[in-house]
């Protein structure tokens, strides 16, 4: 078989065990499989090269002078016409599978990176909250709305997932009469009690600080800032989506429970967040 | 023992006159060695803290001897900086030298970066070591940023959670990009063992390998020089590198680590027991972040109420202003020699050094660029400054929006000015733009001496 051949099937076995890696990769890993295959695609590509060394390229020995150490120093006797450029680039097939293999090959090393992190899936798009979970305070105590003042601004929660860093929610109560929440949203702020999610939707920033003279949230990251009394529309500041209303109702026993999730993605903006639906990545 | 070592390794003459290059001498060549000693300084303490950071985002109690913090959960990291902080000996001393070396670093890379852009040093043959040093900006401030979010405190966390958001914002990469970066929805517990890898293995390597190429780039073509009596665009005239350039530089070293000594001792930096530890649910105001950061939080503070949706893909502003301005102005930063030679034509290689004054439209584009840099950093304090100076920050961030896109033209057309005026006058004087050998601006007499060359009379 001619070293041409030889060279070929090295790099194609490569490229193959390359792509093999990829797939075995994403379909689950196996350390026995992963490492014949590394083997296989670093093997290939390196038995190609050697080949190439000492069968294509032009291998006229040559000699080089060993100048004396120390000082002065000659500089070396400088090498002869660079060898076989010429034989090389008249091989184009095997340049080309050459850079396939180099190629399959950094993908192959590459893929690994994807275990760094899960795909973000619908996470970007739900939040702790679900329909029923009861409003509790950051000391768990589910919340009546006897326990709320007028113009009092508390840090909620779903019950059993306090502290929960996208269902973080700022409850407030204002006066029935006041509220101007847009269409569709009626009901969801029984007795004035009004609650949006607490991650701004610029940065992502929790929204900490609450102005009673004119009902706005303020984000002190970026100072964004939101009213509170038509839907928490964005008044001032960079952030340009409201903070996402959480529906409440009154249940039963006169605690205050979510009717479901936020109705949209909580947070800073991504580019698919205007995807709705089940479907996706 | 010399003799034996150069019999083997031949290296007496390379070191012979290496020993003997030139160094031009200005005061101005010296910012760069700072930014390199202060990287000194930064890789001694570095190494000291990397022996006691627990890089561990798992929560644990608190138990040390800040009473404040007792019995609150923090997270090992946390417990680990307050540790060092409180306990090790000389522990704390070393922390605060790293930040303010940190501090220092990038301060003394951008006016090094402000000295060759203004002297026009980076033109032909220095393109390639401007490019190099821009590089070598970018990872400083990539160093600074996961440095600064190392200790899990509130404020650093905040300022991991914009990046997140940030990073969250790019097109259709985003979501995966930080899910990769972070380990899943932010806030993770991994985070901080993947940014102390990239702050004390990744990121260093590449700093230090590029630290190597810039100095080696340097000392291949030589330090430019200003222009003077027997200097000239073909020769470098100074004093050689042993003895008293080294003298000069290991002296220079030991005194920018006095100051950073100096600060590290008696001026508090980073109190993360005042901040107290990370929560998601809680943010401090008001939050400034370090100061090199500044430029790119001004943006995100200063940029409008502004977002695009197009067939269902939103552009986020988080994007345009933390993404693509910040990438537009770095691009035109590492481009500028090559815009420049374009735009005047002068693809001749430079020895000799320019006064600002001398390349008007340089100084304007540099002193505009400048403002525009400051204007994002004092956007960064708008809170602050809103509540010195009694103003409603709202009325303040206005103002700013308005200036960051005012300000940049009418400080580049008045530099322009101010050029045009400064050569006018050296013409009318007739300096022509150069200098006495006293560094006085003034006409220089000439003698022809007895050899048939020219010397300078006072």
């Amino acid at each position: 078989m001619s070293a041409e051949r030889w060279i070929s099937v090295g790099l194609a076995l490569s490229i193959a065990a390359s792509i093999g890696l990829v797939v075995t990769y994403v379909l689950g890993g196996q350390p026995q499989v992963e490492g014949a295959l590394l083997a296989v695609a670093l093997g290939g590509l390196g038995a190609a090269l050697v080949v190439w060394a000492a069968r294509l390229v032009d291998a006229r020995t040559q000699t080089e002078a060993l100048h004396p150490t120390g000082s002065p120093g000659g500089t070396p006797a400088a090498t002869e016409e660079p060898v076989g450029a010429g034989e090389v680039t008249r091989r184009r097939f095997l340049l080309r599978l050459l850079a396939g293999a180099g190629a399959a090959l950094a993908a192959a090393l590459a893929i690994p990176v994807l275990s760094l992190g899960p795909r973000p899936g619908r996470e970007l798009f739900r939040t702790d909250w679900a329909g029923g979970a009861r409003v509790v305070d950051a000391d768990g105590r589910p919340l009546r709305v006897a326990d709320l003042a007028i113009d009092s601004v508390r840090t909620v929660f779903p019950e059993g997932r306090i502290g929960s860093p996208d269902g973080q929610t700022l409850l407030i109560r204002v006066r029935p009469a006041d509220l101007a929440l847009p269409d569709g949203r009626a009901g969801w702020a029984p007795e004035g009690c009004v609650a949006y999610s607490k991650v701004c939707t610029h940065a992502g920033c929790p929204v900490g600080l609450y102005r009673a003279a004119d009902h706005a949230l303020l984000c002190p990251c970026h100072q964004s800032t939101f009213d509170v009394l038509r839907g928490a529309v964005p008044t001032f500041g960079p952030a340009v989506r409201p903070l996402p209303q959480l529906p409440l109702e009154i249940d039963g026993d006169g605690y205050l429970v979510a009717t479901g999730d936020f109705p949209e993605p909580v947070g800073p903006p991504f580019w698919d967040m205007t995807h709705d639906g089940e479907a996706g990545g | 023992m010399i003799r034996w070592v150069d019999d083997r390794l031949g290296l007496a003459s390379f070191a012979r006159s290496g020993l003997r290059k030139v160094f031009p001498d200005h005061w101005s060549f010296l910012l760069g060695e700072v930014a390199l000693f202060c990287f000194v300084v930064l890789l001694v303490t570095g190494i000291f803290l990397t022996l006691f950071y627990v890089p561990d985002g798992t929560p644990v109690i608190y138990e040390g001897p800040y009473p404040p913090l007792q019995g609150q959960q923090v997270s090992a990291a946390y417990e680990s900086v307050m540790k060092l902080s409180f306990e090790v000996r000389a522990g704390l001393v070393m922390r605060q030298v790293h930040h303010w070396a940190a501090l220092v670093f990038l301060a003394a890379i951008t006016v090094h970066i402000l000295r060759v852009f203004f002297t026009g040093a980076f033109r032909r043959p220095r393109e390639i070591n401007w490019l190099v040093g821009i590089g070598l900006l970018t990872l400083a401030l990539a160093m600074g940023i996961t440095g600064y979010s190392l200790p899990d405190d509130l404020l650093s966390g905040t300022g991991l959670r914009i990046l997140y958001s940030v990073v969250l914002g790019i097109p259709f990469l985003g979501p995966y990009l930080a899910f990769l970066l972070f380990g899943g929805e932010f806030p993770t517990e991994t985070i901080v063992s993947r940014l102390f890898v990239f702050h004390i293995m990744l990121l260093p390597a590449l700093l230090i390998g590029g630290i190597l190429v810039h100095l080696a780039i340097l000392w291949r073509q030589k330090h430019s020089q200003w222009p003077g009596p027997g200097r000239t665009e073909h020769n470098v005239v100074g004093k050689p590198f042993w003895p008293s350039q080294v003298l000069k530089s290991t002296g220079l070293m030991l005194l920018t680590a006095a100051v950073l000594g100096l600060m590290g001792g008696l001026l508090q930096i980073n109190p993360i027991w005042t901040y107290g530890p990370f929560e998601a649910t809680t943010v401090s105001a008001p939050a400034q972040p370090d100061w090199y950061v500044g430029w790119l939080d001004g943006a995100l503070r200063l940029f409008p109420r502004f977002e695009l949706t197009v067939l269902g893909v939103t552009l986020a502003d988080t994007f345009i202003a933390g993404v693509l301005i910040p990438g537009f102005a770095f691009t035109i930063m590492a481009l500028w020699p090559f815009i420049e030679a374009r735009v005047n034509g002068d693809r001749a290689a430079h020895q000799l050094l320019q006064r600002p004054r001398d390349a008007p439209l340089r100084s304007a584009v540099g002193v505009a660029g400048l403002t525009f840099f400051v204007t994002l950093t004092l956007a960064a304090g708008n809170d602050v400054a809103a509540n010195i100076f009694r103003v409603p920050v709202e009325t303040l961030t206005d103002l700013l929006r308005l200036a960051v896109v005012v300000a940049p033209p009418v400080a580049g057309v008045v530099t322009w000015r101010v050029c045009r005026e400064l050569q006018r006058r050296d013409v009318e004087r007739g300096t022509n733009g150069e200098r006495g050998n006293d560094g006085e601006a003034g006409p220089v007499r000439l003698r022809r001496n007895d050899a048939g060359g020219f010397e300078e009379v006072d």
